[in-house]
């Protein structure tokens, strides 16, 4: 199977041939840094159109079908729009704070989306703490979002910003107690470990019960993570017109959008590498054949369709189900998704035993 | 309806004919012990009337009255146990500096908008009553439109181009008597450290520009202020001075969900004044009109309620389905949301003669899409969660509010005027008023569904019997109603719309007054609101269903 630790193998040994070790970390660094940005925003951009093209297809639409064919370049355009729009500024709200809050939420889901395994040898960096790292990164947007909340000096925001605070930290629990019965699992933090030992088998068959519920309870938990429908109470249309961005306008209203749409595709991915395998093929322990014609598939096309499939699910959940409401979301999280994840991680433990 | 007796010498004149009204006039003095009587099915104060004995509990409308020489009064009144019968009770001051009058705002609890509307329009203030702002227009108008004597040259009331201040929508004035004085009060309407946010008037669950003032404690709200008027175009006003074809037109705009009852409501009134007769064609043609536009009117309140609840793709669902009924509108009647297709006499031209085939062709496809709407959401648990056990309104809530139509039916209120006063074809039909008895948000949200079902049956029993004839009766030129007081009721899709119709002769008339139905389901959401979530006040809007235009007028 291809690897692209190859290839950057090759990049590297080949600028060292050019210049010394300090001026080849600067450029390497600077490359990774923008492909990553780039990559962060070429994604949420096809995520933008897929989600609209989806959820038309959910609703009996056609969805964008204007710009370019099948309306391919309606979200290309509307990026365009969002950089040349004006920034409003808010009166007695506090701008430092309000303009940090959004590139704070934007930091959280890049810190994360850079850590990911996309394929076999791509991956920026593997810390023996690779979960730990993913969860604490990703908890930064909660600041974020509080923040804009209190700085946009709105009673809106303020409403949303509470919410949201108490929505985040407590499914943040249930997120972590999911990915700990992996963790409990597979005996590492490492993520190219946890995918290096799915090649027999993705650990959602491995695990038994314990790896199924926890899968489930992270797809809840995680989904509740991104703000999004039925979990979208910090923006709530309907209560609250757009609850923490109310007041933000052109790009820094961009940031929270494409934030949002990434942390979709972070939780899904991190899904996919927990659960389902990463990049690793669909492997049959004895069917030696089958296994050799799934490695001929690259790996970075099973990340992305495990990926994508999560995604789906998403949006599936996010277009059929109506809102919660605060109460029943956090009776959700603190009297049924963590007990059950408390007593999930025992189970795991029970079946890593046996 | 047994004719009261007239005596002489006495301030209290009761008269009724078949089929109107039955009329009691009383003087100010008297007005308010004769009210509460009514109220509570006590004897009346002057022994010499006979009104039989009920518990006049439902205040159907107020209707403020310049008489010339005096102003007036009308409350319209009916038994929620005996709902075919009315009870007009007439009061009037003569004084015209500062008129007063007592308000009955403790005995109906419905007559607190309708009296801060008399006051708006009128001028007249109601002794007692909490709250004498004015309701639709600003703090700072000139005069008192809907009077007589009113100055409508633009300089006394140009065009604003300041905001109204809200410290002036904060400030309460009212008058009562206190130990045989008079007091006047100014109070404020929130304390000084609430936490007040606007709902609206541009907010997406407002459903158009209705703003909700609402002090918050934490997610709970305190207290609610509903401020009415920005879409205010003085309809009443402007029909004094059309004609009463005019007006028709200016009926179909005030519930614009549901313009072709409201219309059929103004074409009986004039019709019932006219003593026209009106062909039976014409009103199978308008029955079936009514129920497609009510089965159009709860598809997109469903949809409503399921879009403010997060639920888009149930929206987008309600709305296509709503388009099949537009489209047999747009084919018959020539317009689509405004059909315009009622006329004084019958209907404006002939159905289309794909009519009745592309309608069998809707009831089942309705009927299947009714089932999927079960199935996106009635059965969905998070939806079961949000409207379960939330909003209750009791039957005497109901009945003491006027939440008439699907709303009141939902405590078990038997308000449905089709039922009580079979107009235009309904007699003709087997159809059921929906009750339930919970009264919860679930319950006005499934009584919607299911009235879509009994409008179906209605169509369906009607549809292949619409008798041949003409469409319309002939009527002159210009139609000019006879002198009189004119009152009628129809369902429409949010309760009961009525009209009242003062004529002295001429082509247009001296007075018109609308019942507009969300206006009380406004009372209804404050009073069932208080105590509540924010997220459930708009699941209890929402299921209120109300239409904003109707209210403003």
């Amino acid at each position: 199977m291809f690897s692209f630790s190859d290839l950057t193998h090759w990049i590297d040994s080949s600028l060292r041939l050019w210049m010394n070790d300090g001026w080849t970390l600067f450029v390497e660094f600077v490359l990774i840094g923008v492909m990553i940005l780039v990559s962060y925003a070429v994604l949420a951009l096809i995520l933008i159109l897929v989600e609209r093209k989806v959820c038309a297809w959910m609703q009996c639409r056609l969805g964008p079908n204007r710009v370019g064919p099948w309306g391919l370049f309606q979200t290309g355009a509307d990026m365009i729009k969002i950089l040349l729009k004006e920034i409003v500024n808010i009166n007695r709200s506090d701008k430092f704070l309000f303009r940090l809050a959004s590139f704070i939420v934007i930091l959280g889901s890049v810190l994360t989306f850079g850590a990911l395994p996309f394929a076999k040898g791509l991956q920026v960096i593997d810390f023996n703490i690779g979960v730990f790292y993913l969860l604490a990164v990703s908890s930064l947007g909660v600041v974020g979002i509080l923040l804009a909340g209190w700085a946009s000096n709105s009673k809106y925001t303020m409403i949303g910003a509470m919410r949201s605070g108490a929505q985040l930290i407590s499914y943040e629990l249930s997120c972590g107690l999911a990915l700990l019965s992996i963790v409990v699992l597979s005996g590492t933090m490492q993520l190219s470990e946890i995918v290096e030992q799915q090649s027999e088998m993705w650990f959602i068959f491995k695990g038994h019960v314990p790896a199924f519920i926890a899968f489930v309870i992270y797809m809840i938990a995680g989904h509740a993570e991104t703000n999004r429908g039925p979990f979208d109470l910090p923006e709530a249309e309907s209560e609250l017109t757009a609850g923490y961005h109310t007041e933000y306008s052109g790009i820094q209203f961009g940031f929270f959008y494409l934030a949002e749409y990434m942390n979709m595709f972070i939780i899904a991915a991190i899904a996919s590498t927990m659960f389902l395998g990463g990049w690793m093929p669909l492997h049959i322990p004895g069917w030696e054949g089958f296994n050799g014609a799934m490695d001929y598939i690259p790996s970075v096309v099973w990340f992305l369709a495990k990926t994508g499939f999560c995604i789906f699910m998403q949006l599936w959940v996010r277009w059929s189900f109506p809102r919660l409401r605060i109460d029943q979301l956090l009776r959700l999280e603190w009297k049924i998704l963590m007990p059950v994840c408390l007593f999930n991680i025992l189970l795991m433990a029970l079946v890593v035993i046996l | 309806m047994p004719d009261t007796v007239n005596p002489e010498n006495t301030p209290i004149v009761a008269t009724g004919y078949a089929n109107k009204p039955v009329v009691l006039t009383v003087s100010k003095d008297k007005f308010y012990e004769t009210a509460r009587s009514l109220r509570y099915g006590e004897e009346l104060p002057d022994a010499e009337i006979h009104i039989p004995a009920e518990k006049y509990d439902y205040l159907i409308d107020v209707v403020g009255m310049d008489y010339g020489d005096s102003l007036g009064v009308i409350y319209y009144l009916s038994p929620s146990a005996q709902p075919e019968k009315v009870l007009a009770l007439k009061t009037s001051t003569p004084e015209r500096e500062q008129p007063e009058l007592f308000s009955v705002q403790d005995l109906w609890e419905s007559a607190s908008v309708y009296e801060r509307e008399v006051y708006d329009f009128f001028g007249i203030r109601f002794i007692n009553h909490p709250d004498m702002r004015r309701i639709f227009l600003r703090a700072d108008w000139k005069g008192f439109p809907l009077r007589k004597d009113y100055d409508a040259d633009p300089a006394v009331n140009p065009v604003p181009l300041e905001n109204e201040l809200i410290a002036d929508m904060e400030r309460v004035p009212s008058v009562s008597i206190k130990m045989g004085d008079r007091v006047e009060t100014i109070s404020q309407l929130f304390e000084e450290d609430d936490y007040v946010v606007n709902f609206g008037p541009q907010h997406p669950a407002m459903h158009g520009v209705l703003h909700l003032r609402i002090a918050l404690n934490g997610e709970i709200i305190k207290k609610i202020d509903p401020v009415f008027g920005y879409i205010h175009r003085g309809i009443e006003k402007m029909c004094e001075s059309d004609t009463y074809p005019q007006i028709l037109h200016l009926a179909d705009r005030l519930d614009y969900l549901s313009g072709t009852m409201n219309r059929h409501a103004v074409c009986l009134c004039c019709e019932k004044a006219l003593e026209l007769e009106v062909p039976e064609r014409a009103h199978y043609i308008r029955t079936i009109f009514d129920e497609l536009t009510r089965i159009a009117s709860h598809l997109l309140g469903w949809g409503c309620m399921c879009m403010d609840m997060g639920s888009i793709t149930a929206f987008v669902y309600g709305m296509r389905d709503r388009e099949k009924i537009m489209d047999v509108f747009e084919e018959t009647a020539g317009g689509r949301l405004m059909a315009n297709y009622n006329v004084i006499g019958g209907v404006a031209q002939d159905i289309h003669p794909n009519f009745q085939r592309r309608v069998k062709e809707m009831i089942p496809y309705i009927r299947k899409m009714l089932k999927e709407h079960h199935l996106l959401f009635t059965g969905n648990p998070i939806a079961r969660g949000r409207m379960k056990n939330i909003g209750y309104m009791s039957r005497e809530q109901a009945v003491s509010l006027g939440a008439t139509g699907p709303s009141g039916r939902a405590s078990g209120w038997h308000n449905d005027v089709r039922k009580i006063e079979p107009y235009a074809a309904y007699g003709k039909a087997d159809f059921q008023e929906v009750l339930r008895t919970e009264g919860q948000t679930f319950d006005r949200y499934i009584i919607r569904l299911d009235e879509i079902e009994q409008s179906l049956r209605i169509i369906e029993q009607l549809i292949d019997n619409i008798p041949e004839g003409a469409y319309a009766a002939k009527t002159k030129a210009v139609i000019r109603l006879p002198e009189g007081e004119f009152f009628q009721r129809v369902e429409n899709a949010r309760g009961q719309f009525c009209v009242h119709i003062t004529s002295k002769g001429d082509k247009s008339p001296y007075r018109v007054k609308f019942r507009s139905p969300s206006l009380t389901l406004v009372g209804a959401l404050k009073a069932m609101a208080t105590g509540a979530k924010v997220a459930d006040l708009i699941m209890m809007g929402a299921s209120l269903d109300d239409v904003i235009p109707c209210i403003d007028r």
